[in-house]
């Protein structure tokens, strides 16, 4: 229990996905102009990242792992080469259930997300949480824990840096900075921020 | 289309560049730039990426339906990638471990699907090939200058060859630790577009906001 509850923090803080790893930038520059779609977006993320990490998961525990197959009679195939198109291939198909099931089921919360989900499957968040998953070896409880507090950590960070643009839009900024420069650098400032909990353990 | 195969392959290095206007692939790229070795074989798997999945999707694109391109192309460009990793695995190991995960995310990166989406879906194969490899050009340029920046001022070498001898060493150059840390990456690039805007005006962003002078005040 200990270890997962360390490596929840440690993903949310320590290695956060936006902000220490860059990845999903391009959605998190592009959707990071007011605060309630970044939430929105933020929620969608971390949604489909615990999704699908776990199922990435036992698609490679009993797939695609070197002796996965043992179980059909293959003890001697392995598949790890096939990973990266697998893992796309569940991620753009979650995507599409889970937008069938909130579309059905959960009506109000579709029309909040909708438009967020299709970007999602582009996101190189979702990807690289699977492939950190594969390349640390985690179980299946880790997995889900890892999927979830990192999607957690980048909807935090997303927030936040729309937070920090829905004020800076109103500053006097110089002409060539206007916009995608001032961006960058403010995503700078809070990925220094978020260095200072480099040294918090669990 | 009034563009020759020569803009189409010039453009994106400046004029359109994906990073510093079509806001594309920051992705996976910032963190694989800290040396420049690094960075070089990704701005080369990125531009083969690009060029080739360009290229097929266009051979394929009269046959494609609409309702499920996007999955199609997922699959073209995971295919390229793959043999691209088996590549690095095979001739490049240690610069393949460094990437780590970032060879897997080329997948995911915008340049490649906007390339293929906007672009290859209604071109022939041969200029689709062309504008692919540009945007990873004008991709890689950018990687690699800051992978220079970074690797310069941050650790005194280019290519892992020394050129500012760094005190620890007993040269008298004190590297910036901090170019060698993920922020640093930002920075850099928030200032290059700052240097590019204040060279090319037209790219600069309207104001949302203008601040005006009350008279009287």
């Amino acid at each position: 229990m200990e270890g997962l509850l360390s490596l929840a923090v440690k993903a949310v803080f320590v290695e956060n996905l936006a902000l220490s790893f860059f990845l999903g930038m391009c959605t998190f520059i592009a959707v990071s102009k007011k605060i309630s779609t970044a939430l929105g977006l933020g929620i969608s993320v971390m949604l489909v990242q615990a999704i699908t990490v776990p199922t990435n998961n036992l698609l490679l525990t009993y797939l695609l792992a070197p002796g996965a197959l043992a179980w059909a009679g293959f003890p001697n195939v392995d598949l790890t080469f096939l990973g990266l198109i697998c893992y796309i291939g569940v991620i753009a198909a979650m995507v599409q259930i889970l937008e069938m099931v909130l579309d059905k089921f959960f009506p109000p919360l579709y029309n909040a997300l909708g438009v967020f989900l299709p970007l999602i499957t582009v996101n190189c968040a979702i990807l690289g949480g699977s492939l950190f998953m594969v390349e640390r070896d985690y179980n299946i409880a880790e997995a889900t824990t890892y999927g979830l507090s990192s999607g957690f950590g980048w909807a935090l960070a997303i927030t936040a840096m729309a937070g920090v643009r829905e004020k800076l839009k109103y500053s006097d900024i110089p002409d060539g900075l206007q916009g995608l420069g001032i961006t960058f650098i403010t995503a700078g400032l809070m990925a220094l921020a978020f260095m200072s909990f480099s040294g918090v353990k669990l | 289309m009034a563009q020759t195969k020569r803009d189409l392959l010039i453009d994106p290095l400046v004029d359109n560049n994906p990073i510093t206007l079509q806001v594309l692939g920051i992705c996976s790229a910032l963190a694989v730039t800290s040396s420049l070795q690094v960075a070089f074989v990704m701005a080369l798997a990125v531009t083969s990426v690009t060029a080739f999945s360009s290229m097929f999707i266009s051979v394929l694109r009269n046959q494609i339906p609409g309702s499920i391109r996007i999955i199609v192309q997922m699959v073209i460009i995971a295919s390229l990638v793959i043999i691209v990793d088996q590549v690095l695995k095979a001739y490049a190991y240690d610069v393949s471990k460094t990437l780590s995960v970032f060879v897997g995310l080329i997948i995911t990166n915008c340049i490649v699907m906007g390339r293929a989406e906007a672009f290859a879906m209604k071109n022939t194969p041969i200029d689709s090939f062309i504008d692919g490899a540009g945007n990873g050009i004008g991709y890689g340029a950018l990687l690699l200058v800051v992978g220079f920046i970074r690797e310069l001022f941050g650790a005194g070498s280019l290519f892992g060859i020394t050129i500012l001898p760094t005190v620890n060493n007993g040269g008298w150059y004190v590297p910036n630790g901090m170019l060698l840390l993920p922020p640093s990456a930002f920075f850099i690039i928030g200032l290059l577009i700052w240097a590019v805007r204040a060279w090319k005006p037209e790219q600069v962003e309207e104001r949302e906001y203008k601040i005006q002078v009350v008279e009287g005040h």
